[in-house]
């Protein structure tokens, strides 16, 4: 596997790296504390086409490649997990899927608008009684006549506050299990669609994660995305895309608090020394970073493989299992080498440990991710 | 109407300086980046173009490498750029390597409603010689220090000119030369599809066989012989003392410092 970049993937690294540090480093602190959705940023963004990284330009995009977008994910977590998953959820679980399942017309009337950052998109797969069971939809959608009506709420939705354009899953034929589901793209201002109670999290506090209700919700008949029945392979591809994007949200995270935790401790003086002339201090970084460097490595090989049209699903489910729990596991390394600063709200640590925690939980916990690796290993 | 837009790398002085032992500046040890005035001259002409629709061209003078400094002014927005390198231009002081640029500007074409943008100085020289002195050779009309350009209109210009104690607005003719300050804007960031288009947007050579039929490109106007800059030293000034406190306002205080000053010859 050659990670040799190219010299646009090298440039477009050193933009998002110069954007995360002065656009989004500097308000990080601030959109955690006060759990605030950073809208400036993403209008910041989609002027640079970070919104659409991967599409092509006919549809508004920046035609660039996956591999592009993962690092864009990558850098902005560095610095701010909120940032990180905004573009992530808004390119890998709502652009994505209307790119590689919509028809023409239905490109062509969303993507410029998502792509521009005009429209923010979001993704409602996750009910109260559907979890890491997707399959136990409850949401219905009847067909009467030139439009479906939708019954049911999501939850856990992500930017579903500031979205415009939702992909939603709902029941077409309650007999028929899996098969039974179809997608739907749906816009906030459809009739019967609602955005219900905002979720208090302990991480990520800056996105936004809402209810959405739909009672009686008319979706015209033209906005059903693939064919009636498929909606749950639909879902589990994007997902396989969506893990990507949260990989290298993890990764960021991860790599961010290495940095922090490197800075600190060259500075840090306790028994007279810098606490990184200590072995336990120099053995926990070098293996803080291995595991960062390992977890890059299945991030952007999954990637590359989605590029090149191969499959990559359970590429991507290690890249995000190994890189989600390897965030998980470096940043509270990175508190304990602050020590009690680290656990005070004055340094970035704990934020990112408390960011760095739903990485193995939302799109496929990590236990779902073991379940896709074995199964494509033929393990039954 | 194209804007022109000249260009410098210099090394990054914001973070270590590394002097070479006689002297001179190690730009092989320090970060290359594009000099921030030079950078804002270009966010002045990305914004004409924004208004205007005109064409931006980059210009630099530097070694092959400086290609990679002029893809990321495509990518920000520039059309087309154009790289002025030759082993004859090299060891050019400000008088020669505006020789050269003129000549370029020369090459590239100059119409009736253009305009030449510059940075006031570059940060690793701050001699702010080469913009005016590119407009002395092209005979253009030129305005410095410029913070805001306020007006294009058909064959004119206006702009806030910035001084230490206020402004001048000043309107001139084009073609004309701008030397703009990095104080006047705030330069974009490349766009991610900007990026990609970058390495697809033309980029010429310009080298001394490209130039040498100009007038002002003789072997005594360019590189180290046409450079009549010497430098006989080079080196750190000593840091400069504390300064001298006086408190009061009576008499004796004022005669005091009046006679401190008197001996300095300064009243």
């Amino acid at each position: 596997m050659d990670f040799v970049l190219s010299k646009e993937q090298q440039m477009a690294r050193a933009l998002f790296r110069e954007f995360a540090e002065n656009e989004v480093k500097p308000l990080a602190e601030e959109v955690d504390e006060t759990e605030r959705f950073p809208e400036e940023t993403v209008e910041k963004m989609a002027k640079l086409g970070m919104l659409g990284i991967y599409f092509p330009k006919k549809y508004g995009g920046a035609g660039a490649d996956v591999l592009t977008y993962a690092m864009c994910v990558e850098e902005l977590s560095k610095v701010c997990g909120t940032t990180g998953v905004i573009v992530s959820a808004h390119t890998s679980l709502c652009c994505a899927p209307i790119y590689e399942h919509g028809t023409e017309e239905q490109k062509m009337k969303y993507l410029p608008k998502l792509c521009s950052g005009e429209w923010i998109g979001a993704f409602g797969l996750t009910e109260p009684n559907a979890g890491t069971d997707a399959s136990g939809q409850q949401t219905t959608a009847v067909l009467e006549g030139d439009h479906y009506v939708l019954n049911g709420s999501k939850i856990f939705i992500t930017n579903a506050g500031y979205a415009q354009v939702f992909v939603v899953f709902a029941m077409t034929d309650s007999c028929a299990g899996n098969h039974g589901i179809s997608a739907f793209i749906v816009e906030r201002d459809f009739p019967g669609f609602s955005v219900g109670k905002h979720e208090k999290k302990m991480g990520i506090k800056g996105s936004s994660t809402c209810e959405l209700i739909m009672e009686d919700c008319i979706v015209p008949k033209e906005n059903l995305l693939g064919q009636v029945g498929k909606g749950f392979k639909i879902a589990m591809q994007t997902l396989d895309g969506g893990r990507i994007g949260i990989a290298s949200q993890a990764l960021g995270l991860g790599e961010g608090a290495v940095d922090e935790a490197i800075a600190y401790t060259k500075e840090r003086v306790q028994f007279g020394r810098r606490i990184s002339q200590f072995q336990n201090t120099q053995f926990q970084l070098a293996d803080m970073h291995t595991r960062m460097q390992a977890a890059q490595f299945l991030v952007y090989s999954a990637a590359m493989k989605k590029e090149a049209h191969v499959p990559y699903s359970m590429d991507a489910a290690m890249a995000k299992l190994f890189a989600a729990e390897a965030a998980s596991d470096v940043t509270r390394r990175a508190v304990q080498l602050f020590g009690g600063y680290g656990y005070t709200r004055e340094y970035p640590v704990e934020r990112m440990m408390r960011d760095a925690k739903i990485t193995e939980i939302y799109e496929g916990t990590s236990e779902v991710q073991r379940m896709v690796i074995a199964s494509a290993l033929g393990v039954k | 109407m194209k804007a022109i837009v000249c260009v410098k790398q210099v090394p990054d002085t914001s973070g270590k300086v590394a002097v070479n032992p006689d002297g001179t500046l190690n730009r092989a040890s320090m970060a290359a980046i594009i000099n921030p005035d030079d950078k804002s001259a270009l966010e002045a002409a990305l914004q004409l173009k924004d208004n205007t629709g005109c064409e931006v061209v980059v210009v630099t003078m530097g070694p092959p490498p400086a290609e990679g400094m002029l893809r990321e002014l495509l990518a920000m927005g520039a059309d087309r750029a154009v790289l002025v390198s030759a082993r004859e231009f090299g060891g050019s002081d400000t008088y020669a390597t505006s020789q050269i640029l003129a000549a370029a500007i020369n090459k590239i074409g100059l119409e009736s409603d253009d305009v030449v943008f510059c940075g006031r100085q570059a940060i690793d020289g701050d001699t702010a010689q080469v913009g005016p002195q590119i407009a002395e050779k092209l005979h253009l009309p030129q305005i410095t220090y410029v913070a805001g350009v306020e007006k294009v209109e058909a064959g004119k210009v206006v702009c806030r000119r910035e001084l230490e104690d206020g402004y001048m607005m000043i309107e001139t003719a084009t073609p004309c030369v701008l030397t703009c300050l990095k104080e006047m804007n705030e330069a974009r960031y490349m766009s991610v599809s900007g990026i990609m288009e970058c390495y697809a947007k033309p980029m010429e050579v310009f080298n001394y066989e490209t130039l040498k039929d100009d007038p002002l490109i003789q072997i005594d106007t360019i590189g180290l012989k046409g450079s009549p800059t010497n430098i006989f030293k080079s080196f750190t000034p000593p840091q400069k003392g504390v300064g001298m406190m006086m408190e009061g306002a009576d008499k004796a205080t004022c005669a005091k410092l009046a006679g401190i000053l008197a001996g300095k010859h300064i009243i």
